[in-house]
């Protein structure tokens, strides 16, 4: 068990910046996500705290110490990778006893087996104990890669993008299953991933991280209804929260380019959300709703039916609009509705530097 | 097999045109090597074998006359024969051995971040590409007693490197070494760039020791290449003529090679010395074979 910090770390590979001025805090025992686009820097992050990587400025700690010239095998962390990495010619049960085996600390034969066929048993892979790793299929070799990791008792565990290589149905299965092994551990959890999905569901704790920096920390919840800006808002979600261009006029909101209006009366107030200041209307697609007699004409571009629901592309003018609808609702493409948004739920996001006005303040 | 992996001839190109079909043209590439193989390869190993088994000289007019077994009997019980096999076999050990772990250990060295690492392999390759009696030339005068420089640098005063009958073999072994470490180090380093290196990683987040690590992860991912090379360099020792011959000509450094011909060019024993190459083919054959099988053995785990 562990607390991870890492303040105010940088790293340059040559003439690249990976991070700036990163500042993370992952307390004992957190699920923490950090999700970000390919090339954000995540992985980097992930390898500073387990040693294979220096940080070009700033420093790591764990438990309070700064660990800036320990090793991986010091900082006794496990690594699970998205390629797996579990040692060729090797059979399944080589491979979980190998980080036991290690002249660092000795561990009994008979304690070996035992943590082994627990290790085994929790991620039902005893079956293939005695099998050659090259034998197994993707979604086995990754549970065999997280068994090597939990196996080991190590106070922090890093995942990098561990489910990514998975098909759908598998990694839904093993994402369940890790967030349950990590319950019945209560140990420190770094999981890195690009998807938005994974980090909603498993994380305690997700930070988002574009181009190097941290954009925003927080619940999953807070992530998800109060982004700090219009990539965190655009980033999140599936399909991502619509974005519009506008300004407030009479506690009205209207839309710039499109000449739409809403209402907004009785909208979140925040400071700062002055008349005619440049705005990004922010609105979730579920908060969009379909309504005779509502104030907005759109026509309906296009339908996806995803069983429990239906998103609905509108096109108002040439501008596009996502909305989540209950999936019995009849629509035809092409056909005009009407709809208005939950004011409560509006996002205000400065329109220049694309900060959230409740972040602002 | 083949005609199905044949593309068809685009009926626009000028060997169309000129009434070429597919089969032609395969023909036309195939049938040249083909007769070069029979007559310069497949031809004199069958007639070379039948010249074993009669008692041919190449230097009498005297016809040949079918003598059976008796060249290959003759040999077998020759104790001369053996002790050359048994010289042979002596050099082959050591030779690849130190090839071996000299080649491993300098790829091994090669392989990470170093300044100037390309110009340094490349370098490091030059005694390869050698002609092999130049060496034994140049090889013949650092090793020279009086002048030599390898006994002016380690101090050894007038030591008799190649005179000396129990030292001559292993100063041939040396310079085989010297030469064909570069080819084992070659074939070593490029085993060792293909371990990922997240398995490395992985090992280090295990907190595996090196040697740990190098006995379990990297001497198991290497070993097929390493393999490769061996059975290389073991075929090539076994079959050794110019080093040894042009470096010495001590009794005991006599391998198969050297006596095969002085039986066939110095003896003029055509028809034994056919036997003795036999033989001596035959023996190449068997020590590959069970490489060959080891090596697959050892891609398959």
């Amino acid at each position: 068990m562990a607390h991870i910090q890492l303040k105010n770390i940088s790293k340059t590979f040559g003439n690249h910046t990976a991070l700036t001025g990163l500042n993370l805090d992952i307390a004992d025992g957190e699920f923490f996500v950090l999700l970000g686009e390919t090339g954000a820097g995540k992985t980097t992050t992930l390898r500073m705290v387990a040693g294979l990587e220096k940080p070009s400025e700033g420093q790591v700690f764990i438990d309070g110490v700064d660990v800036a010239n320990w090793g991986a095998a010091e900082r006794d962390v496990a690594l699970v990778l998205q390629q797996y990495s579990l040692y060729p010619r090797y059979t399944v049960r080589e491979n979980l006893e190998f980080p036991l085996k290690s002249k660092i600390r000795r561990i009994e034969p008979d304690e070996i087996k035992t943590r082994v066929d627990r290790v085994a048993r929790t991620l039902r892979i005893e079956h293939l104990l005695e099998r050659k790793t090259d034998r197994l299929s993707g979604g086995e070799m990754q549970r065999v890669s997280i068994g090597r990791a939990i196996v080991r008792k190590p106070r922090v565990f890093l995942m990098d993008e561990p489910l990514s290589a998975l098909d759908a149905k598998l990694r839904e299965a093993l994402r369940t299953e890790l967030k349950n092994i990590q319950m019945n551990l209560g140990q420190t959890f770094l999981f890195v991933t690009h998807d938005q999905i994974e980090a909603m569901s498993m994380g305690d704790k997700v930070g988002v991280l574009n181009h190097g920096r941290i954009v925003q920390t927080g619940t999953p919840y807070e992530i998800y209804n109060n982004p700090r800006d219009t990539y965190v808002a655009s980033f999140v979600g599936s399909p991502p929260m619509n974005l519009i261009d506008g300004k407030l006029v009479n506690g009205r909101a209207v839309m710039a380019p499109l000449n739409f209006e809403l209402p907004f009366a009785g909208g979140a107030k925040t400071s700062g959300a002055t008349d005619g200041r440049p705005l990004v209307f922010g609105i979730r697609p579920e908060d969009v709703y379909l309504e005779s007699g509502a104030p907005v004409e759109a026509r309906v571009h296009d339908v996806e039916n995803h069983g429990v629901e239906k998103i609905l592309t509108l096109r108002v003018g040439d501008a596009m609009l996502r909305a989540t609808v209950p999936a019995r609702t009849d629509v035809e493409i092409e056909q005009p509705v009407r709809f208005a948004w939950d004011p409560d739920k509006v996002v205000l996001f400065d329109k220049a530097s694309g900060i959230s006005l409740r972040h602002a303040g | 097999m083949a005609t199905a992996v044949m593309t068809t001839l685009d009926p626009k190109s000028r060997s169309a045109a000129r009434g070429m079909s597919d089969l032609t043209i395969r023909n036309l590439f195939i049938v040249p090597t083909i007769v070069f193989l029979i007559v310069f390869n497949i031809f004199p190993l069958l007639y070379s074998l039948g010249y074993s088994f009669t008692d041919f000289r190449a230097s009498s007019a005297a016809p040949a006359t079918f003598v059976g077994l008796q060249n290959y009997r003759e040999l077998l019980n020759d104790p001369f024969i053996w002790s050359n096999f048994a010289i042979t076999a002596k050099y082959v050990i050591v030779s690849v051995v130190g090839q071996v772990i000299v080649g491993f250990g300098v790829a091994l060295l090669l392989n990470r971040d170093i300044p100037l690492k390309g110009l340094l392999t490349t370098l490091l390759l030059l005694p390869m590409m050698l002609s092999m009696a130049v060496v034994g030339l140049f090889w013949k005068l650092l090793y020279d007693p009086s002048f030599g420089i390898i006994n002016y640098t380690l101090g050894l005063g007038s030591f008799e490197w190649l005179s000396n009958p129990d030292m001559a073999l292993y100063a041939v072994a040396i310079t085989d070494i010297w030469m064909w470490s570069p080819f084992v180090m070659l074939l070593s380093l490029a085993g060792l760039s293909a371990v990922p290196k997240h398995l490395y990683e992985a090992a280090a987040i295990d907190r595996a020791g090196s040697f740990y690590t190098f006995f379990r992860i990297t001497l198991p991912l290497v070993a097929p290449i390493l393999m490769i090379a061996i059975i290389f360099r073991t075929m090539e020792a076994f079959k050794t003529f110019d080093l040894a011959y042009i470096l010495t000509s001590q009794p005991t450094t006599e391998v198969i090679s050297i006596r095969l011909y002085k039986m066939a060019f110095q003896e003029w024993q055509t028809g034994r010395s056919c036997a003795l190459a036999y033989i001596v083919l035959i023996m190449i054959l068997a020590i590959t074979n069970i490489y060959v099988k080891y090596l697959n053995k050892v891609k398959e785990r």
